[in-house]
C-alpha cells in the first residue's frame, strides 16, 4: 500500500543553528535540509543566517554565499544561475522551483529549503535523478526518421515549427514530476509530465517518422493514464510551460487513433 | 539486489497498449451520467412521500424503471472504473490485485442485485 509517513531513518530532527553573521543588521533565516550518507544520522533542518545587504536577490545567490562563507559543507546543485541548465532545481518555501530565478522577496518570513520531494537524496540538496532521465531517454528524445536523409536539410514550415513552442523550452530541472502525487504513488512506471511533455515534443513534431510507434510506447495504463490532470507539473513550472496541456494532447491523439 | 541498468528499469516490461479504451469510457459515461441522473432525480423525487403503492406504480412504468436501470448499471461501471484507478494509484502487488478481484465482485453484486429489485418492481 502507498506509505503515508516517513521511514524512520528519514524522518526530520532539528539541525545546527550557525552563529549570525557579526555587524549585520538586515538578517535573513533560512532553514535548509542537511543530510549526508557518510554519518548514518537522520536528515536535519539547519539554520543559518544571510546578511542581505551583502547578498544577490536570488535564493541562489544566498545558498552560494551560505557555502562560500559560513558551511562550505552545504551541497547542491549549480551552473547556469539563470535558468536554463535546470541544475538547482529544489522545493524553495513549498514550491519546487529553480534556485536561481526564484526571488527572495517573493517569500514572506523565513526561508525554507528542501530537496525536490519524493526522491532519493544523495546529500544535502542533491537529489537522485537517475529513473528521471532513463525514463526521458526511454520516450526516444531524438528525430526518428524512415525517408532517405536529404540533401540539404529536414524541412519545416513556420507552422509546424510553432507547435514545438512550449515544449522545446523544457529544461528538465524534474520540478514538474517530483510536484506530481501520482508520480510520487507509482513513479516506477508513470513516465511523469517531464518525460511525457518531451514524448508530446517529437510526437508532433512534422519531421519525425515515428508518431505512430511513440504513441503505441506511450499507450499503457501506468506510462500514461496516471495522469489525473492534477496540474500541479503546471502550476509549479519554472520555466511557465503547461505539461499537463501537453499529456491531454497526447490522449487527445490516442482517440483519434481508436474513435 | 539486482544489476539492472537505469534504462532497463526505466522501460520495464513495456507498453500495454490498454487504456485508452477505460479513458473513453469514463468521458462517455460520464456524459450520459450528466444528463440520466438528473433526470432520475427528478422522477424520484416526484415519488418522494407518495404511498408504497404509488411509489410501486411510478417505477413500474418503462420511463422510470428503464432510466433506473441506466443509472444503476452506467453509474456503477463507472463507479468500478474510477475506484479501480484509485486502487491501481495506492495499492502495489499481490494486494492490488486481490482488491481489484473485490472491486469488481462487488460491483458485479450490487448490478444483479439492483436489477433483481427493479425487475421485481417492474415486472
Amino acid at each position: 500500500m502507498v506509505q503515508l509517513t516517513l521511514p524512520k531513518n528519514s524522518r526530520m530532527t532539528t539541525g545546527k543553528t550557525w552563529p549570525k553573521p557579526e555587524g549585520a543588521s538586515n538578517l535573513r533565516k533560512f532553514q535548509i535540509y542537511r543530510w549526508s550518507p557518510d554519518d548514518g544520522k537522520n536528515p536535519q533542518l539547519d539554520t543559518y543566517y544571510v546578511d542581505m545587504d551583502t547578498c544577490g536577490p536570488m535564493i541562489l545567490d544566498a545558498l552560494i554565499k551560505i557555502k562560500s562563507e559560513i558551511d562550505p559543507t552545504l551541497s547542491f546543485r549549480r551552473s547556469c544561475r539563470e535558468g536554463i541548465c535546470g541544475s538547482c532545481a529544489m522545493n524553495i518555501d513549498g514550491i519546487n522551483t529553480l534556485a536561481c530565478i526564484y526571488g527572495m522577496d517573493e517569500i514572506k518570513g523565513d526561508v525554507r529549503i528542501y530537496p525536490l520531494p519524493h526522491t532519493e537524496v544523495v546529500r544535502d540538496l542533491i537529489p537522485d535523478l537517475t529513473h528521471f532521465y532513463a525514463q526521458h531517454a526511454s520516450i526516444m528524445p531524438w528525430l526518428e526518421t524512415k525517408t532517405n536523409r536529404p540533401a540539404k536539410e529536414w524541412k519545416q514550415s513556420i507552422e509546424d515549427r510553432e507547435k514545438l513552442d512550449g515544449l522545446y523550452e523544457c529544461v528538465m530541472c524534474a520540478s514538474c514530476s517530483t510536484s506530481c502525487p501520482s508520480y510520487w504513488w507509482n513513479g516506477d512506471k508513470y513516465l511523469g509530465p517531464a518525460a511525457l511533455l518531451h514524448a508530446y515534443r517529437w510526437i508532433i513534431d512534422s519531421r519525425d517518422e515515428a508518431t505512430g510507434a511513440r504513441l503505441d510506447e506511450l499507450e499503457d495504463p501506468f506510462k500514461l493514464y496516471r495522469c489525473h490532470t492534477i496540474m500541479n507539473c503546471t502550476k509549479t513550472c519554472p520555466k511557465g510551460l503547461n505539461p499537463a496541456k501537453a499529456i491531454a494532447q497526447i490522449k487527445k491523439m490516442m482517440l483519434e487513433r481508436v474513435v | 539486489m539486482r544489476y539492472l541498468t537505469d534504462r532497463k528499469r526505466a522501460e520495464g516490461k513495456g507498453a500495454s497498449h490498454s487504456g485508452t479504451e477505460h479513458f473513453w469510457y469514463m468521458k462517455v459515461s460520464a456524459f450520459g451520467l450528466a444528463l440520466i441522473v438528473p433526470m432520475f432525480l427528478y422522477v424520484l423525487g416526484g415519488a418522494i412521500g407518495g404511498s408504497h403503492a404509488e411509489v410501486l406504480a411510478t417505477f413500474s412504468q418503462p420511463g422510470p424503471a428503464i432510466l433506473t436501470g441506466l443509472v444503476l448499471v452506467v453509474g456503477l461501471q463507472h463507479f468500478q472504473k474510477g475506484a479501480l484507478v484509485m486502487l491501481e494509484d495506492y495499492s502495489h502487488g499481490s494486494m492490488r490485485r486481490v482488491l481489484i478481484m473485490l472491486l469488481v465482485a462487488m460491483i458485479y453484486g450490487l448490478t444483479a442485485t439492483g436489477l433483481y429489485a427493479l425487475a421485481k418492481i417492474a415486472l
